[in-house]
């Protein structure tokens, strides 16, 4: 059998478990049966209220996300032209990167107050020492050959950082990419649970959260499923085309 | 013939620092290379060849003395200078055969992409490897990926083209293959070529003069001419032992 119908062989099977487990247990409110879920999600496609709220997430996570890739290629370029940037970077990003965002999200909501600016401040945080990291060091370990076949053909010097050491530490870039990304889809889900409320329109963790207090469980499971879906579309279509496209086809994986 | 040598090295002194003292790899070295030569600098490892091409190529300034290129002093790195390193990552594992060679065309401006497109494609055909024109370095061989690394540089037209042991980390046999290319090679452009290399047999192949250095700081032990062939052993005898006197 091949993998991709054992996979879903796998999915099948689990999907009939929860469906046989929640029929046996006869308890909505504790855990609603798969098909229940399934009619959740459908019915929250359907009335548009699903969607928005996907919508809102993705469009508050790019934001934060762009930003934080911007704050991170300005430290990593400081990092690369002194040895002053170099040791700060190193030193805040192993005093922050064990840091967890969501921990940030109280202080953030003191400056920044309730509203987009804190939420995005918090996936900054989340972003930025991800990449800035792993870009960095990705620089660092373009081999002494390639940095003198650069030098040797006259590049200048945005020449040889654009044609050169970014191509080289394309396998790092990509990486700090992707946990930058884990990192703040998964803050940014937190954090809405916390304080969606802010601009009237939540984005998912609200969705979630609001449900709950609704007591429509099966919208909750549904919610959560669009959460899982989301991510793993993100990572697996669009992370992993990437990653075939260049890295792979390069034979440059790390 | 009094045309002016190609390279002239004079008195040339390396220097680095290790962590606790000042290192001299080479100590005042010289020699001059005229259009057209295959010349080779052989010595042990130690003897500072590498660091000495490397000076020439202006990526180590010299403590003492001066190298200059067709008379002009070498201040920095340039594309009238290519390199051919032994590792074979030298190749942007980013690019195929094709795009590494008119990277470096256009990156040093020498060309613009149309016609870089025309000059990789003679130049990848002159070293055979036509088939593989579209494909990216980590799938050819290690001779291949040299081969594409000296068409490259071929293809550049440099005043010399400068070859820190291109061959070392090649098996045998495909070393003696690749040797018997250059030489062809050599014969088509008549290209002037500063060959560094530590094997005594591929620098008499190789090479139509020979300059030995000592190990600890390199020095100038002797300059031989060699035929290119050396069936008796003879030759390679006499270097050995002028080698062992150092």
């Amino acid at each position: 059998m091949p993998r991709a119908a054992r996979k879903a062989f796998l999915l099948l099977a689990l999907a009939l478990l929860w469906e046989a487990y929640a029929r046996w247990l006869a308890n909505p409110l504790l855990l609603p049966t798969f098909s229940a879920t399934v009619r959740a999600l459908i019915a929250g496609v359907a009335s548009g209220e699903l969607p928005r709220a996907t919508l809102y997430t993705v469009r508050l996570l790019l934001k934060g996300y762009v930003a934080g890739l911007v704050l991170a290629a300005l430290l990593t370029a400081f990092a690369s032209a002194t040895r002053v940037g170099a040791d700060l970077l190193e030193m805040l990003t192993s005093m922050f990167n064990p840091l967890p965002s969501i921990a940030l999200l109280p202080l953030a909501l003191i400056w920044f107050g309730l509203g987009e600016g804190s939420v995005i401040f918090v996936l900054i945080h989340a972003v930025l020492w991800a990449v800035a990291l792993n870009t960095f060091a990705g620089f660092r370990a373009v081999s002494p050959t390639l940095r003198m076949v650069g030098q040797n053909y006259g590049l200048s010097k945005t020449g040889y950082i654009t044609r050169i050491l970014i191509p080289a530490a394309f396998p790092s870039i990509l990486t700090g990419l992707k946990v930058g990304w884990a990192f703040a889809w998964r803050t940014l889900i937190a954090a809405e649970l916390v304080f969606g409320v802010s601009s009237g329109s939540g984005g998912l963790g609200w969705y979630i959260f609001e449900h709950k207090n609704q007591l429509l469980v099966p919208d909750v499971f549904a919610g959560l499923l669009t959460i899982i879906l989301f991510g793993l579309a993100v990572e697996n279509l669009v992370f992993a085309t990437v990653e075939k496209r260049t890295v792979r086809r390069w034979g440059m994986q790390v | 013939m009094s045309e002016s040598p190609v390279l002239t090295v004079e008195g040339v002194t390396l220097q680095y620092r290790s962590r606790e003292q000042l290192v001299t790899a080479v100590s005042r070295v010289s020699f001059t290379v005229e259009r057209s030569d295959r010349f080779v600098i052989l010595g042990p490892s130690g003897c500072g060849k590498s660091t000495l091409l490397k000076s020439i190529g202006g990526f180590v300034r010299p403590a003492e003395g001066q190298v200059l290129l067709e008379g002009a002093k070498i201040e920095r790195p340039g594309p009238d200078r290519v390199f051919v390193f032994q590792e074979f990552d030298q190749l942007l594992p980013w690019k195929t055969v094709t795009e590494n060679i008119v990277f470096a065309l256009t990156a040093s401006r020498k060309l613009d992409r149309p016609r870089a497109e025309e000059r990789a494609r003679q130049f990848i055909a002159k070293v055979n490897l036509t088939k593989f024109a579209g494909s990216y370095p980590h799938t050819l061989s290690g001779g291949m990926k040299q081969r594409v690394a000296i068409a490259r540089a071929l293809a550049m037209e440099p005043r010399i083209l400068l070859m820190d042991e291109p061959f070392a980390a090649l098996d045998s046999m495909t070393r003696a293959r690749m040797q018997e290319e250059l030489l062809q090679l050599w014969e088509d452009s008549k290209s002037t070529i500063l060959f560094v290399t530590h094997s005594i047999p591929e620098a008499i192949r190789v090479g139509n003069r020979i300059l030995l250095l000592s190990a600890h700081p390199g020095r100038v032990r002797a300059e031989i001419a060699s035929s290119g062939s050396d069936h008796d052993g003879a030759l390679a005898a006499q270097v050995e032992g002028m080698l062992a006197d150092a």
